[in-house]
């Protein structure tokens, strides 16, 4: 679609205002509708965005795969490493009031920091999907 | 450091976190350490807690810091300590097999991405084991079954894609089932911890609600352990599997869903309700005595050896639901035993399976013979194992059969006694099968000269530890008939 120079200009233009509402509903999901899932999904619709106009080979120079991988992996570690942590200041499983002394401090630490891992997770993966599917013909 | 009172969450904490360590090493050699490293760790851990539980009664978790009817509670008594022991443990040794068998079967570039599936798989199934939450149940029933997609799909065999592909289908079927059972007890109860749903049941067994949600549950759960006639995805699935992958599914897999079976149908429902308003009991008999003779008899016609031994899963399956159907102490505790014990033997089997794949190239029966000479340790591994899907005395195979013939004596049901015995020469005649061309044929038919060809030690040691523990349990049943005992009186609520 690289010939469409209307179509190159706005998504250029659009790219990173899609990243910056993706942030928005990452950080603000603890106080309003949003959270990691929708974030990564509209963080990865930005790549998806850009590999459709620019071409999937252009988009893999900027997200290669080992960086997709990792994310993938470090959002779940993220996540699960929350929980290790509280466990280790002496709460229980993902028990987030531990890690703080304030407990509501805590809880609202412990709701952004996993919300983190499930946005990088979720962002990776649906890249790894597009990539995927459209990488598909690559192989053959 | 970290205390004893948090062992049921590490329990699947550990496999769960390591699984994307594994991804992001990479390396063959530093992902098999990592799995290693976390299967023998929930390993220890599930013995632990079977010693505190049978010491101290049941270990209750809140997850989060949440207590029981709102949060996720993770409950192990004496039948989910029992289960994760062996689950885990069966985790632990085909892990040991899994490096030389996964270089040669899977190579080393896509090694890590297996060895981060099956620790998913594990986390998953010992997740399903140790909850006490019904939906929840359902979370790592979809993260063992999806892991298990991957695995499958993994084998050397094109039809593996397709063998993977069914599974999907109709895994996905049993779990959706189990969903909407769970769901429909929601709605009647509003709870979904298992404790607080037995109790709400309670008096409310007339509502149509909660019968249809017994009748999804049931056919879920029966689909996912392949119960027959539910049993089509299993053999495909386990005959193109890798041969680690067969090994670990076969022991595990049906397995921790028999447990929900048990669970769902003594914990949740009651044994008044499932066995006495349901007709549960006569069900499962008879799906569980068809399941016996038809699976073994299919068996007995199979070509390829793996593919035998999965038509045999199904039949082994059948003598488990079969104990279980009786709702008797004694009818539970043969089949949580057949459990434990069909674990050991058919692991053991499919690792020998894996040995042989592994130095000829295939498990096709005209490809066996004269292995007697060739790979003189596996083929006594087989017929050891073969001798306890029998159940031959001595072996772990005769114990639980015998715990079975003693709770169908006990009903009075002498003639369940008899068939328990008739099937038991059907899987004679498969197991001999195999036997006579392995030890009185010649290979490939030409007299020329047969060199020793035995699989490396990497792949023998665990099979002989799943071996020679089918054979310790066969002779020492102290631990495991009592633990099965111990189980049987929880879920009964007679202990």
């Amino acid at each position: 679609m690289s010939h469409h120079l209307v179509v190159r200009v706005i998504a250029k233009f659009l790219i990173p205002f899609i990243m910056l509402f993706g942030l928005y509903v990452q950080f603000h999901g603890d106080f309003g509708p949003g959270g990691g899932f929708q974030a990564g999904v509209i963080f990865a619709s930005a790549f998806i965005l850009y590999a459709l106009v620019f071409g999937v080979e252009t988009a893999r120079k900027v997200v290669p795969d080992w960086v997709v991988r990792t994310g993938i992996a470090l959002g779940g570690l993220i996540f699960g490493g929350t929980g290790i942590v509280s466990l280790l200041k002496g709460g229980n499983y993902l028990d987030y009031s531990a890690l703080k002394a304030d407990p509501v401090a805590g809880q609202h630490i412990g709701i952004l920091v996993i919300e983190l891992g499930v946005g990088i997770t979720v962002a990776s993966v649906m890249t790894a999907i597009f990539f995927a599917f459209a990488g598909r013909q690559r192989k053959g | 450091m970290i205390a004893s009172v948090h062992f049921p969450i590490l329990q699947i904490v550990l496999p769960l976190l390591l699984a994307p360590v594994c991804v992001l090493l990479r390396g063959a050699r530093l992902a098999w350490f990592t799995a290693l490293t976390a299967s023998w760790g929930a390993f220890g851990i599930a013995v632990a807690l079977l010693y505190d539980v049978l010491a101290g009664g049941p270990v209750s978790y809140a997850v989060g810091g949440w207590n029981a009817p709102w949060g996720i509670e993770l409950r192990v008594d004496a039948a989910n300590a029992f289960v994760l022991t062996i689950v885990a443990g069966i985790g632990a040794v085909v892990m040991i097999f899994a490096r030389k068998s996964v270089e040669h079967e899977i190579g080393d570039s896509r090694a890590y991405l297996f060895y981060s599936a099956y620790l998913l798989c594990l986390a998953g199934l010992l997740g399903v084991t140790v909850t006490g939450d019904a939906f929840n149940l359902f979370v790592f029933l979809e993260i063992s079954s999806l892991s298990s997609y991957v695995l499958i799909s993994l084998g050397k065999d094109r039809r593996a894609l397709y063998a993977a592909y069914q599974y999907l289908i109709l895994g996905t079927i049993g779990a959706t089932f189990y969903l909407i059972g769970v769901g429909l007890l929601y709605q009647v109860t509003g709870t979904l911890n298992m404790m607080d749903l037995a109790q709400r049941i309670g008096g409310q067994e007339d509502l149509r609600g909660v019968h249809v949600a017994f009748a999804f549950l049931t056919v879920g759960i029966s689909l996912k352990l392949a119960l027959f006639p539910l049993h089509f995805w299993l053999p495909n699935a386990y005959a193109y599997a890798p041969s680690a992958v067969t090994g670990f599914m076969a022991a595990t897999a049906t397995k921790v869903s028999v447990y929900v079976l048990l669970r769902v149908f003594f914990t949740i429902f009651g044994v008044d309700f499932s066995f006495g308003q349901m007709p549960l009991g006569e069900i499962l008999m008879i799906l569980a005595v068809a399941a016996m003779f038809a699976a073994s008899t299919v068996a007995i016609f199979q070509n390829d050896v793996k593919r035998m031994l999965a038509y045999s899963s199904v039949a082994q399956i059948g003598y488990i639901v079969l104990g279980i159907g009786m709702a008797s102490v004694t009818g539970v505790q043969a089949g949580v035993l057949h459990l434990f014990n069909h674990a050991l033997i058919k692991g053991g089997l499919f690792l020998a399976m894996g040995c042989i794949a592994y130095s000829i190239g295939s498990t096709h029966i005209r490809d066996l013979g004269g292995l007697g000479k060739r790979m003189p340790w596996t083929a006594a591994a087989f017929v050891a194992g073969g001798f306890g899907l029998i159940g031959i005395p001595m072996t772990a195979g005769f114990v639980s059969k015998w715990y079975l013939v003693l709770a169908a004596l006990e009903q009075g049901w002498w003639w369940i006694a008899v068939l328990i015995l008739l099937s038991s020469l059907l899987a004679v005649l498969y197991v001999w099968k195999v036997v006579e061309r392995m030890y009185f044929q010649p290979a490939g038919g030409t007299g020329e000269t047969v060199e020793r060809a035995e699989a490396p030690l990497g792949l023998l040691i665990p099979t002989w530890i799943l071996i020679v523990a089918s054979i310790w349990f066969g002779i020492d049943t102290r631990l495991s008939a009592g633990a099965a005992l111990e189980a049987a009186k929880t879920l009964l609520g007679a202990g």
